[in-house]
């Protein structure tokens, strides 16, 4: 009989049969380990949760009264005989990929990455294994970015002629990650940063976690609007369009995203400034973060995993596409927030009722999706 | 290069008309004069010609950007742009190249005395010595269209506030056939009389709809409430054919398409009529295809568009006709200024004088004393081979491009059916990497026939929804065309439905697409093959 694998995908998640725990599951389960914050990888309605120590604050803050444990990278936790452990994935703060062992057989779960050092998150590390789960969002050689100091560079001056110009600026992007890289990359010479009260909520979160970020001033109907427009503000996604964000009127809106690659998604998205920024590894990343791993197999979760993993083959890889519920398939993962608990209505955490009448592969993804839009 | 590479990139970075003008402006004051023209032409449709051809450029990029051809391809199905996606894939250059716009398309047009070799490594080095930006727009220039998300009348704009001229005098200069080695940036600012290009049109005056596609139909007292009191207004049948603006001046004729396309040779049965007008004179009106003093449907018209050679049973099986019903100069002189009835009673006495009235038709004016008696006459349309009825303001001008106020287009209803999606394919542009081609299909026992294919109608929001159907519902891959799950129900909207013996639904529609999206019926309550033939006009 064949052996069977440490790790395989079932419909509630990744799951370790031998550890009995599963990884970023998006069905309630008793034993979580969880790579990140973000909604799509740590759901509501677990018995317990191991996450990075880093991640503690945002994830009650999300999750609300959760059994919540915490550890540092390279700390070992034991479960059931297999190792577990946790090594910077450089997506966010906190973010986290894990490495599972059991009898000499090492897996990693890269959850999402990118492999450039952004100055906030625990830089990416590669871990060597035999069988490696990695993310590619981005796995079509379209997508490479620049360095991030050349694109910092480049939004710095925009927000200088928007000064000049008397135009109030808005950057765009999602609460946790993109906003405090944003917000430690700006050059606060030329004024303060405002934050949208979904920013600052995730802000005071990793504050309360000791991280260490700029200062920022959160938005509420007090602040006085010719102030902030001498400043800068920070803005979740799910604000573009909103009275909200018109009342700063007149000023120009920036969108980071690494989606913003493509002019044709640039144009959809209707902002004055594309700005290519991904918390993603870009296609060059990606390869190599799998190559340093020197895995015998590689499975592709979510992003172009059709295209991908045809050419990592043609490349001398073992490798395989799985289906999961992380980001969904070439889809809109990175431009479609991640809805923090003010952005959400209860019913998109999941319960095993509503899981039932949806098939496999459709169920909390479309929920997420409906509820944004 | 730089300053046009910078013009597109400053483009793309604002979604304000304020700011592109001022894009566009600082583009004119800053470049020169031979660069402006050669913007103006490739902003207004005018691409140079074609000098490697895409196969080639494809292959030859493919090699500069080291992949596979199947990711290549896979990758332009991302991006939507082939232009975008071959700079995108070309490793990074820190060059930039200091040569003008100018220079760079004389270099292109100099391509074709060269053999395939000389091309090769032409382009090769011309990309090693571009930046990225740069080389997206030289792709353009190479392969693509221009189509920049800024419409002409904002060129236009921008133009008229640089040189002080008024943007309908600039619209009209710049219509008609020249190119930027022909026609220099000084005599397009200089004080101009027809006389000066005798082969150039006025520009189109369009109407606008009096019910978007998707609404619901307007009842005679809204049009009424809209439009005023019914004398002041005359109607006509809207004809179903080739808008064409017919010329004659010192002794010449020219035939120029709505698209501003040169048609002279393509309708050899209107010169006769042609020549026998007075010169200075231009007339506005459809062509059609006519049979025994009918006209036809456009489908029969169509037969003949885009062939090289008319052979002598093409113009047996589908002789055209003019329908006309405006006239723009009269006598060499510029009549656009006189009101709509005016230029009617011109119009009238060079057709009565046409010893072609076959061939020279006039557009009949319907009788009517009120909306609702109108409204009773639209039902003929169909009948009348025409797509519903133009109201023209009998004080109206002729007036340049698409304007609100005087002259409207009333169509009639476009027929329908309820449809089952089958297959997706990604769309191009600003619906790069989102489903939103579709095929529909419609019941032929228990087999779903394909019938259509439809791109538009549908809200961005609606075509995000079915974009993550189709990634989560997909049963089978082709290329970049997937079969999806048939469950998603469509009203298809179509203007017109005639045999073909091309598709295996053995009908063809014109102009389909999407009305609405049926969430309330199951697929199985799609129409049928036979209701769609039992539109058939036979």
């Amino acid at each position: 009989m064949p052996k069977k694998p440490l790790l395989e995908f079932t419909d509630r998640g990744i799951y370790c049969a031998q550890g009995k725990f599963y990884i970023d599951p998006w069905k309630s389960v008793d034993d979580a380990v969880i790579t990140h914050a973000h909604a799509d990888h740590a759901y509501f309605g677990h018995k317990q949760y191991l996450a990075h120590h880093l991640s503690r604050e945002v994830m009650l803050y999300r999750l609300g009264e959760i059994n919540l444990r915490t550890i540092e990278y390279g700390e070992t936790v034991n479960k059931n005989g297999v190792q577990i452990s946790m090594y910077p994935a450089g997506h966010v703060i906190g973010s986290a990929q894990i490495r599972v062992e059991y009898k000499g057989e090492v897996w990693v779960v890269s959850g999402d990455y990118k492999t450039e050092d952004d100055g906030i998150s625990t830089p990416f590390e590669p871990v060597k294994c035999h069988h490696f789960i990695s993310e590619c969002t981005f796995g079509m050689p379209v997508y490479t970015w620049k360095p991030q100091a050349q694109i910092f560079a480049d939004v710095n001056n925009w927000w200088r002629t928007n000064l000049q110009n008397g135009v109030a600026t808005i950057v765009v992007g999602y609460s946790l990650g993109k906003a405090q890289r944003i917000l430690q990359n700006l050059d606060l010479d030329n004024g303060k940063v405002y934050t949208h009260g979904v920013i600052e909520n995730t802000n005071e979160a990793l504050r309360r976690n000791g991280v260490i970020l700029n200062p920022t001033e959160r938005i509420t109907f007090d602040s006085s609007k010719e102030e902030v427009r001498k400043g800068i503000i920070l803005a979740p996604p799910s604000s573009v369009g909103t009275p909200w964000m018109r009342k700063f009127a007149p000023y120009s809106f920036g969108y980071c995203s690494g989606w913003m690659a493509i002019r044709g998604a640039k144009r959809r998205r209707a902002a004055d400034r594309g700005i290519v920024l991904s918390d993603h590894a870009d296609w060059n990343g990606l390869v190599s973060a799998i190559d340093a791993t020197g895995c015998e197999s590689v499975y592709l979760t979510h992003g172009y995993t059709a295209s991908f993993s045809r050419y990592l083959n043609e490349i001398g890889f073992d490798a395989h596409e799985v289906h999961t519920l992380y980001g969904g398939e070439e889809e809109d993962a990175e431009a479609s927030p991640q809805p923090s608990p003010e952005e959400r209505e209860p019913k998109a955490d999941m319960n095993d009722n509503a899981s039932e009448v949806l098939s496999f592969g459709e169920d909390l993804g479309e929920a997420t999706k409906e509820e944004l839009s | 290069m730089k300053a046009f590479a910078q013009l597109f990139l400053s483009l793309d970075e604002t979604n304000k008309t304020n700011e592109k003008v001022k894009v566009l402006k600082d583009y004119f004051t800053n470049v020169p004069d031979t660069d402006k023209m050669h913007m103006l032409a490739l902003f207004t449709g005018r691409r140079p010609k074609r000098q490697i051809n895409s196969t080639l450029v494809r292959t030859w990029a493919m090699e500069a950007s080291n992949i596979p051809a199947w990711l290549f391809e896979e990758s332009y199905q991302v991006v939507g742009d082939l232009a975008e996606t071959m700079s995108l894939l070309m490793p990074e250059s820190q060059n930039s190249s200091s040569k003008t716009l100018t220079e760079w398309i004389a270099e292109i047009n100099a391509l074709a005395t060269k053999t395939e070799f000389e091309k090769k490594l032409w382009l090769m080095e011309s990309w090693a010595m571009l930046d990225s930006q740069e080389r997206f727009v030289f792709n353009k220039l190479l392969t693509g269209s221009f189509r920049v998300g800024v419409s002409q009348s904002l060129v236009i704009k921008a133009l008229a506030d640089v040189t002080g001229i008024e943007a309908p005098a600039l619209t009209h200069r710049i219509m008609g056939s020249w190119m930027p080695e022909d026609y220099t940036y000084s005599q397009l600012i200089e004080e101009q009389s027809a006389a000066d290009n005798i082969s150039r049109p006025y520009p189109f005056f369009l109407a606008y709809p009096i019910q978007e596609t998707s609404e619901k139909r307007k009842s005679a007292e809204e049009v009424g409430a809209a439009l005023g009191a019914a004398e002041d207004w005359q109607a006509e049948w809207k004809w179903d054919g080739i808008r064409a603006q017919m010329i004659k001046r010192d002794g010449q004729i020219f035939i120029w398409s709505r698209g501003e396309d040169l048609a002279t040779e393509k309708f050899p049965e209107l010169h006769p009529f042609l020549n026998a007008l007075p010169d200075g004179t231009v007339l506005d009106g459809e062509i059609l295809s006519f049979q025994n003093g009918l006209p036809m449907s456009f489908s029969v018209l169509q037969t003949r568009i885009g062939r090289k050679n008319l052979s002598k049973k093409i113009l047996a099986d589908s002789p055209v006709a003019v329908i006309a019903y405006d006239c723009l100069e009269y006598k060499g002189e510029d009549i656009r200024t006189k009101t709509q009835a005016e230029r009617r009673l011109i119009l009238d006495e060079l057709q009565r004088a046409t010893p072609f009235p076959e061939v020279f038709r006039i557009s009949s004016l319907i009788e009517f004393k009120s909306w609702e008696e109108l409204e009773t006459t639209r039902e003929q349309s169909r009948a009348m081979i025409a797509e519903g009825i133009m109201l023209k303001r009998k004080s109206a001008t002729y007036q340049v491009g698409r304007k609100r106020g005087d002259w409207w287009k009333w169509k009639i209803d476009p027929l329908s059916v309820d449809a089952v999606m089958i297959y997706a394919q990604k769309g191009h542009g600003r619906r790069a990497d989102l489903y939103t081609d579709y095929t529909f299909a419609v019941w032929d026992g228990d087999k779903l026939v394909p019938f259509a294919k439809a791109y538009s109608g549908l809200t961005d929001q609606e075509i995000n929804k079915v974009d993550y159907f189709v990634k989560r519902n997909t049963l089978e891959k082709f290329g970049p065309v997937r079969t999806v799950k048939p469950e998603l129900v469509f009203e298809i909207g179509f203007e017109g439905i005639n045999r073909s013996t091309r598709h295996k639904s053995g009908i063809a529609l014109r102009f389909p697409r999407i009305l609405r999206w049926r969430h309330d019926k199951p697929k199985e309550e799609a129409d049928t093959l036979d209701s769609l033939k039992a539109l058939l006009n036979e």
